[in-house]
This record gives C-alpha cells, sequence and structure tokens, in this order.
C-alpha cells in the first residue's frame, strides 16, 4: 500500500467519524426531548386520559379528550382550507410561474412563510374574532392555514418542478392539453412528495400554539362548536404547564407526549406515502 | 380498422422559418414528405433537424420564445391556420422522443391507452383491443403480454422506447416523427427500431432525425441535409448517399466534418 493510499484511507476514516458523529448530535436532541417527555408524561396516560374531559383543578383524574378532539377539528378544518390553496397555488408557480405574476407570488409566500405565527394570529383575530365579538375553533382553523398555505405550495412547487421537462413534452405530443398535462402527468408524477410536503405542514401547525392563543382560545369543557372556543393539545399544555398545581403539570406532561405522538405518526405516515406504488417516484 | 393504411397523407414544409426569440433555429425550409416514405433528416448537432421535427406537430412554439413563419401543409390545409386546433392537430400526428418518456406512475397499459383516453372515452373491449394492436405494432407484445399492468418503469431502455412508440401510434395518428429514437439504446434495440420503422411505413409517413448516417442510409426511402438551419440538400436516400449534388452533403457525408 502506497503512502498515498495510506493517507486517503484515513482521511475517509476520519471525515466518517466526523459525519457520524454530526448526525449523532443531531438526532441526539429528539431522543432526548422524547426521553423526557416519555420519562415524565407516561405514567399520567391511561385509558381515561383520552376519553374524559378535565375535571376541576384540585380533583385528580380526567382527561384530554376534549383538547385531543379539538385538535383534531381544528388542524382539520385548517388543512381543508389550505390544503387546496396550497397545492393550487404551488402547481401554478411550478408551470406557469415564470412571468411577473409568478415572481410575485412566490416573493409573498416567502414572506409570509417568514412571518412569526404569533402575528397571524393577531391578523386573524382582527378580522374573525373582533368583529364577531367572539374566540371561535374556525378563526384558529383559518391561522393555521394561513401558516400552512405557503409552506405548502412552496413544497409543492419544489416537488413539481424535479418532474422532467421530457414528460411533459410526451404529454403534449399526445394531443393533452396543458392543464391535463399538469394534473394528470405532473401532478401525479409528483404526487409522493407533494402528499409528503402536506402531511409535514400538518404536522408543522398541529404543535403551534401562538396563532391559537386569542382565536381558538382553549376550553375547559368538551365542544366540537367551531363557532365557539375549543380547546387544543398545543394550548390545553400552555396552560396547564404555566399553571399553579402539580396535577396540571402532569397532565401538561402527558398532553406534550400525545401530540409528539401524533407529529410522529403524521411523520412516519408521510414516509410510507412517498414509498409509490410504482417504486421510486424520481 | 386499418384505416390510415388507406389514407394517402402529403406532409410538406412551405418556406418554414423556426425562430427562438429572434434568431432564426430553421431558414425556410421547402420539403415534401411522401406518404407512406421514411424521411431522414440528417446533419451536424445544433443545425435544427430537431426543431424542424417540432414544428411538425406545433412544439416548436410550446418552448420559450419559440414561433415559426412559413407554412406546414398536411394534406394542403396549413396546420398553422387560425383555426387549426394545436392539441387536435398533436393527436394526429404521433411523437417519440431522444429519450424513452414513458408515464412513471402509470402501467404498461394505462401508458398506452393514455393518448386514446385524451381523446374521449371508450368501451373497455375497444380499449384493450387498440391497446394490443398498438403493442403488437411497436413490436413489443409477446414481451409485455403477461404483465400489462405492471408499472412501465420496469421495462429495459428499449423495451421503453417500443412502449412510447406504441403509445405514440395508438391513437392512429398519420404521421410519426420520431427524434433521435436510438440515441439512448444499445446496438439490438437500435436495431429493433429500425426493423420497426420499415414496418410501421405501411400504415404511417414517417420522418426520422437522425445523427447516425448509416441508421438514415438503412432506414430511409429518402434523405434530407441540414446545415446551419437551412436545407442544403433532399433526395432520395440511395441518390443522396451515392452521388450527392451538393458539395458539402459530400463532405458531410464521407465524414469530412460534422
Amino acid at each position: 500500500m502506497s503512502a498515498r493510499t495510506v493517507r486517503r484511507r484515513v482521511i475517509s476514516g476520519l471525515m466518517t467519524g466526523l459525519v457520524a458523529a454530526l448526525s449523532f448530535t443531531a438526532v441526539l436532541a429528539l431522543v432526548l426531548i422524547l426521553g423526557d417527555l416519555i420519562a415524565k408524561g407516561a405514567s399520567s396516560i391511561d385509558w381515561a386520559f383520552f376519553t374524559k374531559s378535565p375535571v376541576p383543578a384540585g380533583e385528580s383524574g380526567g382527561g384530554v379528550a376534549n383538547a385531543i378532539v379539538g385538535t383534531g377539528i381544528v388542524v382539520g378544518l385548517a388543512a381543508l382550507i389550505g390544503l387546496p390553496i396550497g397545492i393550487g397555488a404551488g402547481l401554478f408557480l411550478a408551470e406557469y410561474g415564470s412571468g411577473r405574476l409568478g415572481f410575485l407570488v412566490r416573493f409573498i409566500a416567502d414572506v409570509l412563510n417568514g412571518t412569526p405565527s404569533i402575528v397571524i394570529g393577531i391578523f386573524a383575530w382582527t378580522w374573525m374574532v373582533k368583529p364577531v365579538g367572539r374566540f371561535s375553533a374556525l378563526a384558529g382553523s383559518a391561522a393555521l392555514a394561513i401558516l400552512m398555505i405557503p409552506m405548502i405550495a412552496r413544497t409543492t412547487e419544489e416537488m413539481v418542478r424535479l418532474v422532467p421537462h421530457s414528460l411533459r413534452e410526451a404529454a403534449l405530443a399526445l394531443g393533452y392539453p396543458r392543464w391535463r398535462t399538469s394534473l394528470r402527468i405532473v401532478a401525479r408524477t409528483a404526487l409522493g412528495g407533494i402528499v409528503t410536503g402536506c402531511l409535514v405542514g400538518i404536522a408543522r401547525v398541529a404543535g403551534e400554539t401562538a396563532p391559537l392563543l386569542f382565536t381558538a382560545l382553549g376550553n375547559l369543557n368538551f365542544s366540537t362548536d367551531v363557532r365557539h372556543p375549543m380547546q387544543t393539545l398545543s394550548l390545553q399544555i400552555y396552560v396547564y404547564a404555566t399553571g399553579p398545581f402539580e396535577e396540571w403539570h402532569r397532565v401538561a406532561w402527558a398532553a406534550a407526549l400525545v401530540l409528539m405522538g401524533l407529529v410522529l405518526i403524521l411523520a412516519m405516515v408521510a414516509r410510507w406515502v412517498t414509498r409509490q406504488r410504482y417504486g421510486r417516484v424520481r | 380498422m386499418a384505416a390510415s393504411a388507406n389514407v394517402r397523407l402529403r406532409l410538406e414544409t412551405v418556406r418554414l422559418t423556426a425562430l427562438f426569440n429572434r434568431t432564426a433555429a430553421v431558414r425556410e425550409v421547402s420539403i415534401l414528405f411522401p406518404a407512406h416514405t421514411v424521411t431522414a433528416i440528417i446533419g451536424p448537432s445544433g443545425c435544427g433537424k430537431s426543431t424542424f421535427l417540432r414544428c411538425l406537430n406545433r412544439m416548436h412554439e410550446l418552448s420559450d420564445g419559440g414561433w415559426v413563419t412559413g407554412k406546414v401543409l398536411l394534406d394542403d390545409v396549413d396546420i398553422y391556420a387560425q383555426d387549426v386546433n394545436p392539441i387536435q392537430l398533436r393527436r394526429r400526428i404521433g411523437m417519440v422522443f431522444q429519450r424513452p418518456t414513458p408515464f412513471p406512475t402509470m402501467s404498461i397499459y394505462d401508458n398506452v391507452a393514455a393518448g386514446l383516453r385524451v381523446n374521449g372515452r371508450r368501451p373497455r373491449k375497444e380499449m384493450d383491443e387498440a391497446v394490443e394492436r398498438a403493442l403488437h405494432q411497436a413490436a413489443i407484445w409477446d414481451e409485455v403480454k403477461d404483465r400489462l399492468h405492471s408499472s412501465a418503469l420496469e421495462l429495459s431502455g428499449g423495451q421503453q422506447q417500443r412502449l412510447c412508440i406504441a403509445r405514440a401510434i395508438a391513437p392512429q395518428p398519420e404521421i410519426l416523427l420520431l427524434d433521435e429514437p436510438t440515441a439512448s439504446l444499445d446496438p439490438a434495440g437500435t436495431q429493433r427500431i429500425e426493423e420497426l420503422c420499415h414496418e410501421l411505413k405501411r400504415l404511417y409517413t414517417i420522418v426520422i432525425v437522425t445523427h447516425n448516417l448509416q441508421q438514415a442510409a438503412r432506414v430511409s426511402d429518402y434523405t434530407a441535409f441540414f446545415y446551419m438551419g437551412g436545407l442544403v440538400e433532399v433526395g432520395r436516400t440511395s441518390e443522396l448517399f451515392t452521388k450527392p449534388q451538393v458539395e458539402q452533403t459530400e463532405a458531410y457525408i464521407t465524414g469530412r466534418f460534422g
């Protein structure tokens, strides 16, 4: 073995070790958070935790069923509003967004993407809470949808752009109209990536608290009426973790664990969806 | 239904010029493509042969800044006339590209059916027959008949290209445009495609762009030599390769440049 080969091997080994160490550090944060949540929250989780609403302070027992259902409703409604708009905007940007309008939309999306979520919360409060004179889950959903749209638009655009141009041309040469090429060929080829982007977007907003503070507000009772205040896991964690009671702190830890679990499940589904029907996407 | 076998369609360009913004990539080309013949378009890289081909089914105008002057006559009707719908037109003129482009989300069957479905719904049985016929014509039926519903990406490059030919001919176009269809294939795959050209000209009028002179000599009845965006010479392949009229042509086919 020549000196040069030895040197290459040593450097290769060092670099591999370095990269491995850095990856480990990155994963460590997640492991520590998860470990902490399990250590402090797992013991409080039982069947009642998922099926019962909270009990008045001082009493023991009860659960966070209202917050789990509330999270589902608020986030689900946000997805219902945000996904079609976000995906549509992304498709527009990728397929027709080379002009001035595309540039404008892209710029606005980027600015919106960087806007602090609490600002979006205030915005939703100004337009949907103040005029009505009532906090509502609907306003919360709208705030989350606004938060979601630019994220989803930009990932959709990226995914659609990855579809080779030759595929588009092949469809057009077959006599596909442009809109049909975009939807049936291009969007479908990018579908795995788009769905993943959507799920990641949903997971992102599911944990948001700030935009819900003065929109959905929170609710100690079980409620499914979107025109009224509603509890979500994030709001519950916020209130309980900062509250004075030991019992509340335990519930907050457990709720955090549940929320983390939900996000984890979404991320796993995203992974699973990406493995497309026909294997590779690109 | 072998309707296209009876059609005597003429394709002709009259002083066709293709431009990108203000730059002409093809200048004043007039060629007649007789029905049921194979015409090869040869020339060095960048001579405008692909651009010319893309004018024949109005794909050129989809490129950034692409536009055209002159005429392309399909049975004496200018395909660039106001009342011609380019989308409808492209259904009458099939095209196959340099690299195989099967639709990755579709099965083999759906790939071939794609061009038929865009023309409107039709009964299941009729669709099955049309797909089978196209796959037979593209000489790939025997290789895929047992796995019509698996992914088109499982096929080899050469098979994918023949699948693309099947997809292009399934709607029974009148003209078939091949843009260097064997550029990314191995010799065996190339040979199959060339044999296919001989078969298919009974049914279609074929225009094939190639940078392989032997291929042009093997598959075509007529050959057109392009240089720097202009048509230098066009004639019977046998004549053009043995006694070219223009010196540039001779220089190119004897390998002195390009």
